[in-house]
């Protein structure tokens, strides 16, 4: 009753919510909750100062995220995240750029983006949280659905082999990449921290509960059997081939660290280029950029 | 690296070039880039002169990433560009109304070729003067302005910045092959000639703004990413703090104002300029490489003793109704040449309401209309009229 009557009570990461916005939209059992929570307490604890820090999302449920952050935030088109990320990254170099999407919009229609933006190793980090379907528009297949899968697009279960999101992130050439279910809540928020201080294309997929709409096709209506399921099945396995890394759901789920490296970003090497230093392709001299090897001869 | 931004001077440049110098003398320091014909030589000078004054030259991965990446710059607080023909200026379309949804100062340039579909890349044609108007979806109102030679490649470009900056609208340079490829005579002012508009900011406290609360005129101050102001920006239909509200009253008040910012500004957007035309009988409207043409035409039939005149648009949209009405209600005939087979011709029918014949001289693409069909048209009209 005392609590009542003292000023209005605030949570601690209410410096960072919108809180006029809430209650959000996503569905109870979802764990797109979590991860956001787990998304603010990393920003808290990587000391950036929150007025440089944005985020940038996509379509779908995962792509609300950006409404709800109390920073500077878009919710851009379907797919189209990572490159507006670029474009915001390269005009201001002093901002952290955090896009937070899901696979949907990440993987399928935003896809090109992603290789592309690994491959320059453009300094921002990719949230990419992974339901196993499209859930804002009712769960249809995505490229994240397991094989044999049921989806309201594939009634009788999926034909496709999903993609192994990490090991395309490390083979794009990601700086960082790692993998954890949204029950991972301590190791998960170490890692967005760890990734926000990677300098380059850091890229964190998280597997988590969609009881509403993937779970309930294929006998997890259930959020907590979801949980459970990820749960018992989670292996941790730092440090291991991205390739082997694999979400075997009738074995186990890799979670853990597999890729941190150093490489230079996109403009480390574009300044580095333009100081004209390097002499002519394919005899280029060795450089040092900015920070990270220069790779040459 | 200390390269000069503006170049003073009189050059013999290409029209590409020429739209890359004008935005760069507009301040642009970043360009999104894809290739494309004709339309490359932007881009291409683009990469070498962005470097020199400090600026970004990014090529994406398709137009879907250039226009995105374009609009991130923007928000950044970077004048940004892209520039791009047919096929990628539809593939810009989606972003295109994303930028004008989400009020994004930004500049595309389309050197235009014929189509529909890869069509005739390195020939021209001006068929995406529509798509222009409408090839987002949702109802909106753009800024398109058409230049018909390197010097107004340059010209057009930093007003084309101008115009996005005061207005917060990504602004359309509907160039064409011919344009976009022709050498010719380009003067570039001294730069402190240049006059340059900035987007409004805010002068109010991070806690007291609204994104999207608009001044009388319509127009919303800008804060750019960074500026401590922690907004919310979307694509979907959202209300003066920037939040989504899915509801038919918030659309309303977004799409007025929206429209509204340029319809109750068009005396600040609207320019053509006009020859011949007091004592006309027949005039021809035009933009882009048929303004040539048509500007030929109506000298030679002026030779002949024809009494016509002449109409050269210089923005295309907001199409100029009002001019165009009064003009009709003392003409015989109005022509549009155009190399398409009819698209802005339409908007000079509405505008004219009967008060004239409104004739189209057309071509497909591939080519430029020759004076002499223009001139067999104003003979024509005069006949028929």
């Amino acid at each position: 009753m005392s609590a009542r009557k003292s000023k209005a009570i605030t949570h601690p990461q209410d410096e960072l919510l919108r809180t006029d916005r809430i209650p959000h939209i996503w569905c109870s059992g979802c764990g797109i909750g979590t991860v956001f929570s787990c998304v603010i307490a990393a920003i808290q604890k990587s000391g950036y100062p929150l007025d440089d820090v944005s985020m940038i999302s996509g379509i779908g449920c995962t792509g609300r995220m950006a409404g709800y952050i109390k920073l500077d935030s878009f919710h851009t088109t379907h797919g189209r995240a990572i490159p507006f990320a670029t474009g915001l990254k390269l005009a201001r170099p002093e901002s952290r750029v955090l896009v937070a999407s899901g696979d949907g919009d990440l993987l399928a229609i935003g896809g090109n983006h992603l290789i592309h933006a690994a491959r320059r190793n453009i300094d921002i980090t990719v949230i990419c949280v992974n339901n196993l379907n499209y859930g804002m528009t009712g769960g249809q297949v995505a490229p994240s659905t397991p094989f044999g899968a049921k989806t309201a697009t594939t009634p009788i279960g999926s034909p496709e082999e999903p993609f192994n999101f990490c090991a395309l992130a490390a083979a794009c050439g990601a700086v960082y990449v790692a993998r954890w279910t949204s029950l991972h809540i301590r190791r998960l928020t170490d890692s967005i921290s760890e990734a926000m201080q990677k300098r380059g294309f850091s890229f964190v997929e998280i597997l988590t509960p969609c009881p509403t709409s993937f779970g309930r096709r294929n006998k997890m209506r259930n959020a907590l059997d979801i949980v459970k399921f990820y749960h018992e099945h989670s292996v941790i396995r730092n440090d291991i081939d991205p390739k082997e890394a694999t979400l075997d759901f009738s074995r186990n789920l890799v979670m853990g660290k597999f890729v941190d490296i150093e490489r230079p970003t996109f403009l480390d090497n574009y300044s580095l280029i333009n100081r004209r230093e390097l002499g002519d392709w394919p005899n280029l001299e060795e450089k040092v950029a900015v920070t990270g090897k220069r790779i040459s001869k | 690296m200390a390269g000069k931004t503006v170049l003073t001077g009189t050059h013999f440049m290409h029209g590409d070039h020429a739209c890359c110098e004008g935005a760069l003398a507009a301040g642009c320091l970043f360009f999104g880039g894809y290739p494309i014909t004709p339309a490359t030589e932007v881009a291409e000078r683009m990469s070498r002169r962005l470097p020199e004054i400090g600026g970004i030259y990014i090529q994406m991965e398709d137009e879907l990433g250039s226009i995105a990446a374009v609009l991130g710059a923007s928000w950044g607080g970077t004048k940004a560009m892209t520039s791009t023909s047919g096929p990628g200026f539809s593939l810009m379309m989606e972003n295109i109304g994303l930028g004008v949804c989400t009020e994004t100062p930004c500049v595309v340039c389309n050197v235009q070729r014929a189509g529909p579909s890869t069509g005739l890349p390195t020939l021209a044609g001006q068929g995406d003067m529509m798509q222009a108007r409408w090839g987002s979806h949702g109802h909106y109102e753009i800024i398109a302005l058409s230049p018909s030679s390197p010097q107004e490649m340059f010209d057009f470009t930093i007003r084309a910045f101008n115009l996005s900056e005061q207005f917060r609208i990504p602004v359309l340079i509907m160039s064409d092959e011919v344009v976009g490829h022709m050498l010719e005579r380009v003067v570039i002012p001294p730069e402190n000639e240049i006059e340059l508009i900035k987007r409004r900011k805010p002068k109010v406290s991070p806690d007291q703004y609204l994104p999207y609360k608009a001044d009388p005129d319509w127009i919303a101050p800008m804060a750019d990413f960074g500026d401590g102001y922690r907004m919310h920006i979307t694509g979907l239909t959202h209300d003066e703090r920037g939040y989504p509200v899915m509801d038919a009253t918030t659309q309303e008040n977004m799409i007025t104002r929206l429209v509204r910012k340029i319809r109750d500004n068009t005396d600040k957007i609207i320019d053509y300029d006009t020859f011949e035309l007091d004592d006309a009988e027949v005039v021809v409207v035009a933009y882009g490489i048929s303004a040539r043409s048509a500007k030929r035409a109506v000298r030679d039939a002026r030779q002949k003793g024809l009494r016509a005149g002449f109409i050269k648009l210089n923005t295309v949209w907001p199409f100029p109704e009002e001019f165009i009405r009064d003009v009709a209600g003392n003409v015989r005939a109005m022509l549009m040449p155009e190399i398409n087979y009819g698209q802005m011709v339409l908007e000079l029918e509405r505008c004219a309401q009967g008060r004239c014949m409104v004739r189209l001289v057309q071509h497909a693409g591939g080519g430029i209309i020759p004076p002499g069909s223009i001139v067999d048209a104003v003979e024509t009209a005069l006949k028929e009229s």
